[in-house]
């Protein structure tokens, strides 16, 4: 059997324990994935798709429950930098160019200055901002700052990419067209994914398997594989991508209703 | 062809709609920065109007006080500040003053307070640089220790409440006995550069602990998921995170170590600088008022000097981020 890129089991999260204002915000969250998975997270507002995100990149310990990152301690992990990490808001520093946000990572890591400029532009080339790395964030579009974001992420090869809610704040037409460049992107680097999205759409289009979240506290009620081959412009407009939508639908509406 | 049409002919030359956005979003930056460019020649225009309104309002003020014998016309009654020469000396009086020598043949009154403002301007600066260190150290251990931010901020704030005068001599007798184990001699004006960084260390302390902590979770997340190390963290995303909020406590600390310095001077006896100047030239009203005036208007241009260099930075430091302060 092939090590798991990442194994969740019994994730349970409690914040604010024993207050008055105590969330149960993750209960008992099994979850394995396959190392070059497209998971997406998917679920109604306060059913922890996000804190699940989280426990997996260490950035919060689990209350209870054990996470193992290609068969480490999910700490051991983020120590070892193997997080990708983006965000809804890009989160680009805007005192950095471009290129030197794409750098940070590197720098932290001790990479040499030569390194880390020739990786830099590379990495432009993958996102096709060759001409942009001069730039600051100031003077980039939205779709622009996510580019750099997504290739920031990637810079240093990491073995797992988290992204919570990435196109959550860009306009459709923008949105699409960074769904069709972040699975050419995938498809390219091999990365396993774990993406997070409240869009039906997107976890459909993207993922090799959506996983639908319940509230209060936050569960997974289904996983639903998805199976469409490789996509295209007609791929949002196949049938089977309308019949995946719909059992994707129908399962937040029964997560929704069993409220 | 023109620039913007080299843009546009850009931006249809690209079939990725993303990279479409972007020309167009540049193009509209562009367009902005000029703005600002034609903003800040407007803020120079009026500056300058708004000086020469204040010289008229000196002159058009003395010229009614005179025709009507310093009372209001009309309504009758005297007016607060009468208008003879020596209260008020004649506007041309005090901008002659600067050319004139002070005894026949020896140095012009602008010289006198150029080196003067050149003396304060060392101790100020001595003061303000100290101040920023002392400010931003503070702020980085308020950071570091919540226990901390609550035991010594009142404290900070307390030290504020103390009248400057008061402080003055107490720092100074203070630093003239005990400073012997500096590994250099301690001058009487590096006292006055004490009293300076008293009063510029406390809003670079505040406003570089609110800038400190100004970077969102999401990127204190980013750098947590990077492994970084605190001090990592510190110097790449906090500290240039703090520069927006640091800049106009910088400008109000260096007006701040001026008028520290001036009065440090006036209190601690420290001969050189424009505290001293405005003293001896009070102390010899009668016979030159417009020298008083004179060196006052070189303290105003000293203070102003001081913020324009920190705008200056400001200007250079944010306007390459496309960032304003805020």
């Amino acid at each position: 059997m092939t090590e798991c890129a990442v194994r969740a089991e019994g994730i349970t999260k409690v914040f604010n324990q024993g207050r008055p204002n105590e969330v149960h915000a993750l209960s008992e969250v099994d979850l394995a994935i396959e190392p070059g998975e497209f998971v997406s997270l998917i679920g109604p507002s306060g059913c922890g798709k996000s804190t699940l995100l989280r426990v997996i990149a260490s950035l919060t310990e689990p209350t209870e429950g054990q996470i193992t990152v290609y068969g480490k301690p999910a700490e051991q992990a983020r120590l070892d930098r193997d997080y990708g990490m983006a965000f809804q808001h890009s989160g680009l520093f805007d005192w950095r160019s471009v290129a030197r946000n794409i750098e940070l990572p590197l720098e932290l890591m001790g990479w040499s200055r030569d390194k880390r400029q020739q990786r830099a532009r590379e990495m432009l080339e993958l996102v096709k901002l060759g001409q942009f790395g001069d730039h600051h964030p100031a003077e980039l579009s939205g779709g622009m700052r996510q580019r750099v974001a997504i290739a920031r992420a990637l810079s240093f090869n990491p073995s797992l990419l988290l992204m919570d809610e990435p196109f959550g704040a860009l306009d459709e037409m923008t949105r699409e067209h960074m769904q069709t460049e972040l699975l050419r992107i995938w498809s390219e680097t091999g990365t396993t994914v774990v993406f997070v999205t409240h869009s039906i759409p997107e976890s459909v289009y993207l993922s090799s398997r959506v996983v639908v979240m319940s509230p209060r506290p936050g569960r997974i009620s289904t996983e639903i594989p998805v199976d469409l081959g490789g996509r295209d412009a007609d791929t949002r407009e196949s049938p089977g991508f309308f019949a995946k939508i719909t059992e994707v639908r129908e399962a937040l509406r029964a997560v929704e209703g069993a409220e | 062809m023109s620039r913007l049409e080299e843009q546009l002919a850009e931006i249809a030359a690209t079939d990725d709609p993303i990279i479409r956005d972007q020309l167009i979003v540049l193009a509209v930056k562009r367009q902005e920065r000029r703005q600002r460019l034609r903003n800040s020649a407007r803020r120079t225009l009026v500056f300058v109007l708004f000086v020469i309104g204040l010289g008229l309002l000196y002159m058009g003020y003395k010229a009614m006080g005179q025709s009507t014998g310093d009372r209001w016309p009309i309504v009758g009654g005297e007016l607060p500040v009468k208008t003879n020469d020596l209260i008020m000396p004649p506007l041309g009086d005090i901008l002659t003053s600067f050319g004139r020598p002070l005894r026949a043949g020896g140095q012009t009154l602008a010289s006198l307070i150029w080196s003067s403002a050149l003396f304060t301007l060392r101790e100020a600066a001595t003061g303000f640089v100290a101040g920023v260190v002392i400010g931003l150290a503070i702020a980085v251990l308020l950071l570091r220790s919540r226990l901390l931010e609550r035991g010594l901020l009142p404290w900070v704030i307390a030290s504020q409440t103390i009248p400057l005068v008061a402080i003055a001599p107490i720092v100074v007798i203070w630093a003239n006995k005990n400073l012997g184990f500096l590994p250099w001699e301690w001058q009487k004006w590096q006292s006055v550069s004490l009293i300076a960084t008293y009063l510029t260390f406390f809003p670079v302390a505040v406003s570089g602990l609110r800038g400190l902590k100004s970077p969102e979770p999401e990127a204190l997340e980013l750098m947590d998921s990077y492994a970084s190390t605190w001090g990592q963290t510190l110097f790449r995303l906090r500290f240039p995170a703090s520069l927006p909020y640091l800049f106009p406590a910088l400008k109000l600390a260096a007006t701040a170590s001026v008028v520290g310095a001036i009065v440090g001077e006036i209190s601690a006896g420290v001969r050189g600088g424009l505290g001293r100047l405005i003293l001896d030239f009070a102390g010899k009203y009668t016979t030159g008022p417009e020298r008083l005036y004179a060196s006052v208007i070189g303290a105003a241009v000293l203070g102003l000097f001081v913020v324009g260099v920190i705008g200056q930075a400001e200007r250079f430091v944010l306007g390459r981020r496309g960032q304003e302060a805020v």
